[in-house]
């Protein structure tokens, strides 16, 4: 099982660098949300699978899953939440600024 | 009784939410906010008086002991920062209550600037990884909103760009704290130190620390530095100090915790690719502060000669060198906020932004260029300014190590510090004034105010360093013997 979820942990960095490196701004955006799910699932894995009770101490023998990877994976989705909404609203300005959502076009050097 | 710990990032987070629903009060605003600022300085101090009396304090948020719970400890690193943070942040706000202008104002400039505050105390303060990585985000948020407030197109455009290199960092964050946790098991700082040096630090271990070493390089600009000219040169001026001062220095204080606490066990790799980048750090940011025209460009490469510098102090990692690091960074904090408030302040006065088309400023604004003079002789450490005690102790530290490139590139890197800030100082202050005196736009008094104040920190900084030496020196003995910072949290309570 922790091999399937590395594989698949690998072909959404791989979708979500494939985003990244497109022109328009939204697939990009799109690619960084993705990436941050390819995270989270890794966390999920390398804190190892579901493979005992839940965690409730005197509850029964043991041996329990370790649940602390799903807390840290809840903050971590709170917070791409509210940055992916941020970068959404950031893009769709950009593109009443600008007319377009199209990385080339925004261009420049900083220092113009 | 240690819970006063949590104020510095309590209050400055309530005050904001509570400033919000005072949107249309903006003198309300601008006081509490201020006297907010104020406050938090007061509690580091006492915080600074506490540790040198009773060690090393911790709170275990309700009492979940480590390493169970989360918990925020405290040593005179750490407040040493939260108290340098806090006092350049409200004098920022003395700056910006003069200049920002009603529209930003009214788009809760203040809260935003107490979030930033809040998310930087709580990196410095949190004993928990995982902490670090939620406070580096909450900081990370405001300055996103920081950069873009105003609505400019640069401004979008470069909020864009800072906002996706921010989350492909914070990425390489979360997979760094993965591995980390899929190896140690375990997120509080100090177990991971004990942990690592029970186990010793394999190659997998040098691997994850690498891995923050990228991490952390990105959010300090180590190296990795090519978003921060463009980001820093688009927002307000008083937000673009705050950003010299602030923001690189979370990533340089992360990483001083990485490697003096956590993974100090394999100094051949780590700290030498440390000291690699150190050096590539000051010459890049050398030859940008040479061939910039722009005075913020000019200035925001000052900013990665100076995190060059204080790397250069960890790279070497002897206990004078550590000192004066932490000297440095202290004097850093408030030198670069008043060159940032300055070059901004040029700019406002005389609109242009090519040092060439400055003249004379020093005619229509005396006070002002000697200030700025007072300034670039703090940056290239002239004594007995503030960058002055904090350069000599790094050197001498490199000398202890026998690191001579590193001290060399050092101390080379403050001569072209002083040549590109003194070519500033002598085509825009001296010459044939641009201005007459009819079109002199007069500096609001209270930019003036906040640039004293922040020239009269960088003399007592300098001037005052016995005074604090006690402080600096707690910072750098448990900075190089870790295992005080383990027992203080661990086993407090034995």
């Amino acid at each position: 099982m922790e091999s399937l979820m590395v594989v698949l942990v690998g072909i959404l960095v791989a979708v979500a660098t494939y985003l990244i490196l497109s022109r328009t701004v939204l697939r990009v955006i799109i690619g960084t949300a993705v990436l941050s799910h390819a995270v989270h699932l890794l966390i999920l894995t390398v804190g190892g699978l579901k493979k005992g009770d839940v965690p409730l101490l005197s509850q029964s023998d043991g041996p329990y899953t370790d649940a602390l990877p799903q807390a840290l994976i809840l903050t971590a989705i709170v917070i791409s939440f509210a940055v992916t909404a941020f970068v959404l609203v950031l893009a769709y300005r950009m593109y009443l600024t600008n007319g377009s959502d199209d990385f080339h076009e925004l261009g420049g050097p900083s220092d113009e | 009784m240690n819970n006063i710990l949590v104020l510095p990032l309590i209050v400055p987070i309530i005050t904001a939410i509570f400033l919000v629903f005072l949107r249309d009060y903006i003198k309300l605003q601008r006081i509490v906010s201020f006297v907010t600022m104020v406050f938090v300085s007061v509690v580091a101090v006492v915080l600074l008086q506490l540790i040198q009396t009773e060690g090393i304090l911790k709170v275990d948020f309700s009492g979940w002991a480590p390493p169970f719970g989360i918990l925020f400890v405290a040593d005179s690193f750490s407040v040493l920062l939260v108290l340098a943070a806090s006092i350049v942040t409200a004098i920022c706000l003395l700056y910006s209550f003069a200049t920002i202008g009603h529209r930003h104002e009214r788009m809760f400039f203040y809260p935003f600037v107490l979030f930033l505050l809040a998310g930087v105390n709580g990196s410095f303060l949190t004993g928990d990884i995982f902490n670090l990585f939620v406070c580096f985000e909450v900081m990370l948020l405001a300055s996103y909103v920081l950069i873009a407030l105003g609505g400019e197109k640069i401004q979008l455009r470069e909020a864009l760009k800072y906002v996706l290199i921010n989350v492909v960092a914070s990425w390489l964050f979360l997979v760094a704290l993965a591995y980390l946790y899929g190896t140690v098991k375990t997120l509080n700082m100090a177990h991971i130190a004990q942990r690592v040096a029970e186990a010793g630090q394999d190659s997998m271990l040098t691997t994850v620390a690498i891995l923050f070493l990228i991490v952390f390089a990105l959010k300090a600009g180590l190296l990795l530095f090519f978003w921060l000219p463009g980001s820093y040169s688009v927002p307000p001026t008083a937000v673009q100090a705050l950003f010299a001062a602030l923001l690189t220095k979370v990533g340089i204080y992360a990483l001083f915790r990485t490697f003096t606490l956590m993974f100090p066990l394999n100094p051949d790799v780590t700290h030498t690719i440390l000291g690699i980048m150190a050096a590539a750090t000051i010459l890049a940011g050398c030859m940008g502060a040479l061939s910039g025209k722009d005075v913020r460009t000019i200035a925001s490469y000052n900013v990665i000669i100076g995190v060059g510098f204080i790397l250069v102090g960890l790279a070497v990692g002897t206990e004078s060198a550590m000192a004066g690091a932490v000297y440095y960074l202290l004097h850093d904090m408030t030198a670069k906020a008043l060159l940032f408030l300055i070059i901004g302040t040029m700019v406002y006065v005389t609109g242009e932004v090519v040092v060439k088309n400055m003249s004379g400023l020093i005619r229509n604004y005396p006070l002002f260029g000697w200030l700025y003079f007072v300034v670039m002789c703090a940056l290239a450490g002239i004594p007995p300014l503030s960058g002055f005690l904090g350069k000599v102790l790094i050197g001498q530290g490199a000398i202890e190590a026998e690191s001579y490139i590193l001290l060399g590139l050092g101390f080379a890197s403050s001569v072209i510090v002083l040549y590109s800030l003194l070519r500033i100082f002598l085509a825009s202050f001296f010459g044939e004034t641009v201005i007459s005196n009819e079109e002199t736009k007069p500096i609001p008094r209270g930019a003036m105010v906040s640039f004293v104040l922040l020239a009269m920190c960088i003399v007592g900084l300098g001037v005052g360093a016995e005074g604090l030496a006690v402080y600096v020196e707690d910072a750098a003995h448990t900075l190089v013997n870790p295992s005080i910072y383990i027992d203080a949290v661990l086993n407090a309570n034995e």
